[in-house]
């Protein structure tokens, strides 16, 4: 049987968030009422003329050089043409032959494996408007009519281009993960998959390992979380495996990734591959991008989320959980500001990663509406330092303070889950549970330690979770090994 | 003379602030000679008589109030039809934009606005100023005010048509091989085409956008002078206009050409020139000779290729530029069982014969397999023309030529021949591919009683010199004809 190699190659479209579109003066707003953010220009009303955004041109260039580009000093809007009813002017301002950003790269890490994906563009086009498929499934084939709401049209849209350097779907999703959040680290998008700001398209081949060549690729599309990118691109991969193993060869096509089925089906066959007829934009001039304005950005980007999370491992918090801070908003503000009041950033990143994350989700709501301050993260690390509270009760403490009950202390004494501090009253629990419990005390006598647990078990029962169970094992221990 | 229309714009100017002349006046004299030339002349697609009087009601009431806007303060003026008005049918002369009314101002309709001038309307051109006659209009032939059997020239034919004959003071038109200079020159007014940047584009509706530029038409090269500033400089909406203060067009202009080194342009001068054409360039050039300045003959072989790469270059931008008319935002939309049918039958519906085939020559042009040989070729001689231009300046100031080969020819004479019909294009395409300035005055008549043009073409940005030049020629042309349809007896 042979063994194959996926190869893969990711393209990504971010839109991003300036305060006006690409090629004039509406604002980009979402969820406003249908073709009211528009304007000649972005309606392609005859006589309009698009002038480039120069914040969205910014944009660009900070994600180009967080991804390691090369910057083009002089390069170029070409006009990419074909119809379609979202897309105004029937030809999209885009960038061919030299994009503004070139030849970067990004890191990723799947379980321990650093690898780079190389990053073959980044260039700048506007966004098309978008169809609502009326009737039917939704879809255009089986619709009854068709509405265009152009609010979307010439949202200031980033394309970044992987090489084929991806092998596996686990790749594919560090590598959107990782962009995701670079991307909003920068603070250029809020790169929301399910809203469609971030949008992934993958293009898949196999080939024998060890065959230089490339096989024919499919490009999936509508892959609309990070989740559906794994699953797309795991599905594809075994489909054509199968296929060419059955004895079929593979097509060049575009395939449709269906969430609820979770298959890829063909959407049209690229055999009759479109020609766009690209050709320089006459309405805009040349783009020249500076060394002074190329430096500026390179002193002005952010801690990219690689140096942020080797940061965080350096204060002892472990890889995942570095990866949850630096890529969940409002996660990772809290940390760092916990860090800077002194917090223990094992502890309070576990807590950040774990129940806060939880809590999001169970509530459905963000980090920002919890009662949570970096005050409290700290608190709360303290209260575990000196022993006030238990590592269990200190997650129900927690637990309270995100849902309003207080301080940590004041939910810890409102919930009464102080932990007893006189040793005697726990001694005492401790002996009853052994007058109680003879027959496993006779079993530790005899040299068996597993009753240990039970005991322990017993006297956190009858303290109700208040004593410490390292003093209770340590004192159980003590009066049944004697 | 006695009819207020048959004033230049200084004239008028000078009449209205002397209290001898209102704007309303003036507005009525230029409109009545518009109803009473129109049955003939079709300049017009839109006349806007309301519109017009309450500009110029406005304008006198301001100009009474002290507040003066300046020498185009209530002068009557028309703009063709492919530069969209707010609140008026703009339609490119094209079916497919029929009844299409813009929701915004072109930047040239609003700085004449605030310039205090008077829209009288809407001039015909060819279908998406594609053609070099008029005929191309989908709402009918533009005539010739010197003979109503010729054409005037095109594309902007309405705009010059409307000058020459007296229906509006000034015009504006675009030009992007020849269609404000070429049909000026047929309709025995001045024309200027600007340098590429210098007017904006914004609200244009383009057809070659790497050509197109907006220029005026007048009476005079001083009038000419008055309509240029008020539309030049810099625009925010246009990326392709140039930033910077605004030159003086009129700071030379009455300098007269002692020690100016001019060149005639062999290639523009000699093949396929008719003899009666010529021999008014070549009297010209005797009289600039004789005024001072130093006339030396010029070649520019690649001028041979201008055509040709021009009818590439422009085609394939106006493939893509008319893309957006498809039926499905604005203007005409037919019947489809498909949004492509759709698409397709209101294109093949709503565009005229000459359109289509510019599409078609253009499409052909951008596609792959064939970018090269075509697109690509024709910008490695643009590139080649720029650069023979530049040389040649080195050493002259100005150059000339003809405007076209041949004086107005007979409606009908050139329409079945399409390639016939580009060749009067022939003289002024170069200076479109170069970008830079260009300008045609009328220097005398042919055989038959029709105006012939003369060309002077400047470096970028040299409007000044070429309008100081252009005066010249003017003033020793002593040109003081008017059309036959202008003339009172017809016109009152």
């Amino acid at each position: 049987m042979t063994d194959y190699e996926a190869v893969i190659g990711i393209e990504t479209h971010v839109e991003l968030m300036t305060d006006s579109k690409m090629f004039c003066g509406c604002p980009v707003i979402f969820g406003e009422p249908p073709n009211t953010t528009t304007c000649p220009v972005c309606l392609g009303l005859p006589g309009a003329m698009p002038v480039p955004n120069a914040k969205a041109m910014e944009g660009i260039l900070k994600i180009g050089t967080a991804l390691d580009c090369e910057v083009a000093e002089i390069s170029y809007f070409h006009r990419k043409n074909y119809f379609y009813p979202d897309l105004p002017k029937n030809y999209q301002i885009s960038q061919y032959d030299v994009p503004i950003c070139h030849d970067g790269s990004i890191a990723i890490d799947v379980d321990g494996a650093p690898t780079m994906i190389g990053i073959t563009r980044v260039h700048m086009e506007e966004d098309t408007g978008k169809s609502i498929h009326m009737g039917g499934g939704g879809r255009i084939h089986d619709a009854e009519y068709s509405l265009l709401d152009f609010n979307r049209s010439g949202v200031p849209l980033v394309e970044i281009v992987t090489e084929p350097d991806i092998r596996s779907a686990d790749q594919a999703r560090a590598y959107g993960a990782e962009l995701q959040r670079i991307v909003r680290t920068l603070g250029v998008s809020d790169a929301r998959l399910e809203e469609g700001s971030m949008r992934f398209d993958a293009n898949i081949s196999i080939r024998p390992v060890g065959q230089e060549e490339l096989g024919i690729r499919a490009e999936v599309k509508n892959v609309n979380s990070l989740r559906s990118l794994q699953r797309a691109v795991a599905f594809e991969i075994e489909r054509q495996i199968a296929h060419v193993e059955a004895g079929g060869t593979v097509v060049q096509e575009t395939r449709h990734w269906n969430e609820e089925s979770g298959k890829t089906t063909s959407m049209r066959s690229k055999e009759e591959s479109e020609d766009y007829r690209y050709f320089q934009e006459p309405d805009l001039v040349p783009i020249e991008v500076s060394a002074q304005w190329r430096d500026a950005i390179v002193a002005g980007l952010p801690e990219l989320p690689a140096a942020q999370r080797a940061r965080y491992e350096a204060l002892g918090v472990d890889n995942r959980v570095a990866g949850v801070l630096t890529s969940t908003e409002g996660i990772g503000e809290l940390f760092e500001e916990a860090m800077e009041a002194g917090g223990d950033a094992r502890l309070i990143g576990n807590w950040l990663s774990g129940e806060v994350v939880a809590w999001t989700r169970n509530e459905n709501k963000a980090v920002a509406e919890a009662h949570l301050e970096a005050a409290h993260l700290v608190e709360l690390a303290g209260l575990v330092a000196d022993s006030t509270l238990s590592a269990s009760a200190a997650k129900q403490v927690l637990g309270g303070v995100l849902a309003g009950e207080g301080t940590p202390t004041e939910v810890a004494e409102a919930r009464d889950l102080v932990q007893i501090s006189d040793s005697s009253v726990i001694e005492a629990e401790v002996d009853a549970v052994l007058a109680a419990q003879p027959d496993a005390v006779a079993s530790i006598a005899g040299g068996d330690m597993k009753p240990i647990g039970f005991l322990v078990g017993q006297v956190m029962r009858a303290t109700g979770g208040k004593a410490d169970p390292k003093q209770v094992s340590d004192m159980i221990r003590a009066k049944t090994t004697s | 003379m006695s009819d207020p229309a048959d004033l230049t714009i200084s004239e008028a100017g000078a009449a209205m602030r002397a209290g001898a002349l209102t704007s309303v006046d003036l507005t009525e004299a230029v409109l009545q000679r518009a109803r009473v030339t129109e049955s003939e002349l079709h300049a017009f697609l839109t006349l806007d008589q309301a519109g017009a009087k309450s500009a110029a009601e406005a304008a006198d009431a301001s100009l009474a109030a002290g507040d003066d806007a300046g020498p185009l303060h209530g002068i009557p003026i028309a703009l063709k039809d492919n530069m969209c008005t707010k609140g008026i049918e703009t339609t490119a002369a094209s079916q497919i934009l029929s009844g299409w009314v813009p929701p915004y101002n072109a930047t040239v309709v609003d700085r004449l606005a605030a310039a205090g001038a008077v829209v009288v309307g809407k001039t015909n051109l060819d279908e998406f100023a594609m053609g070099s006659s008029t005929e191309n209009s989908a709402y009918g032939t533009t005539r010739n005010p010197w003979d109503t059997d010729t054409v005037p020239g095109g594309s902007s034919g309405g705009s010059a048509a409307a000058v020459a004959a007296g229906s509006a003071m000034g015009g504006f038109g675009s030009d992007t091989g020849g269609s404000i200079r070429q049909p000026a020159a047929l309709c025995g007014v001045v024309g200027l085409k600007p340098t590429y940047g210098l007017v904006s584009r914004y609200g244009l509706i383009a057809f070659a956008s790497s050509l197109d530029q907006i220029g005026p038409f007048a009476r005079s090269v001083d009038d000419a002078v008055v309509l240029l500033e008020a539309i030049a400089g810099f625009d925010i909406h246009d990326a392709t206009s140039i930033r910077g203060e605004v030159p003086n067009f009129r700071g030379s202009l009455n300098e007269g050409v002692a020690g100016l080194k001019i060149g005639i342009v062999t290639e523009l001068s000699t093949t396929g020139i008719d003899p009666e054409v010529k021999a008014a360039v070549s009297r010209t050039v005797d009289r600039l000779s004789d005024a001072g300045a130093d006339v030396v003959d010029v070649s520019l072989p690649s001028c041979e290729y201008g055509l040709s790469a021009y009818y590439l270059i422009a085609p394939a931008e106006c493939s893509a530029n008319l893309a957006r008319f498809d039926g499905v935002r604005f203007g005409h939309r037919a019947e489809g069982l498909t949004t492509e049918d759709m698409m397709a039958a209101t294109r093949a519906e709503g565009f005229g014969p000459e359109v289509i085939r510019r599409i078609l020559l253009g499409t052909y042009a951008l596609s792959a397999g064939y970018y090269d040989a075509f697109y690509g070729q024709a910008q490695r001689v643009r590139t080649l023309i720029r650069r023979q231009f530049s040389a040649a300046y080195e050493d002259v100031d100005i150059l000339v030529s003809p405007t076209s080969p041949t004086t107005a020819f007979p409606i009908g004479d050139r329409t079945a021949d399409p390639i016939a019909m580009y060749y009067a294009d022939v003289c002024t395409i170069p200076v479109n591919l170069t970008g830079d300035p260009g300008i045609s005055v009328p220097v005398g008549l042919d055989s038959k009683g029709l105006p012939i043009g003369f060309q002077l073409m400047a470096p970028a940005l040299g409007e000044e010199r070429l309008l100081q030049v252009a005066k010249v020629v003017e003033d020793q042309a002593v040109f003081t004809d008017r059309a036959a349809l202008a003339t009172s007896e017809v016109a009152s």
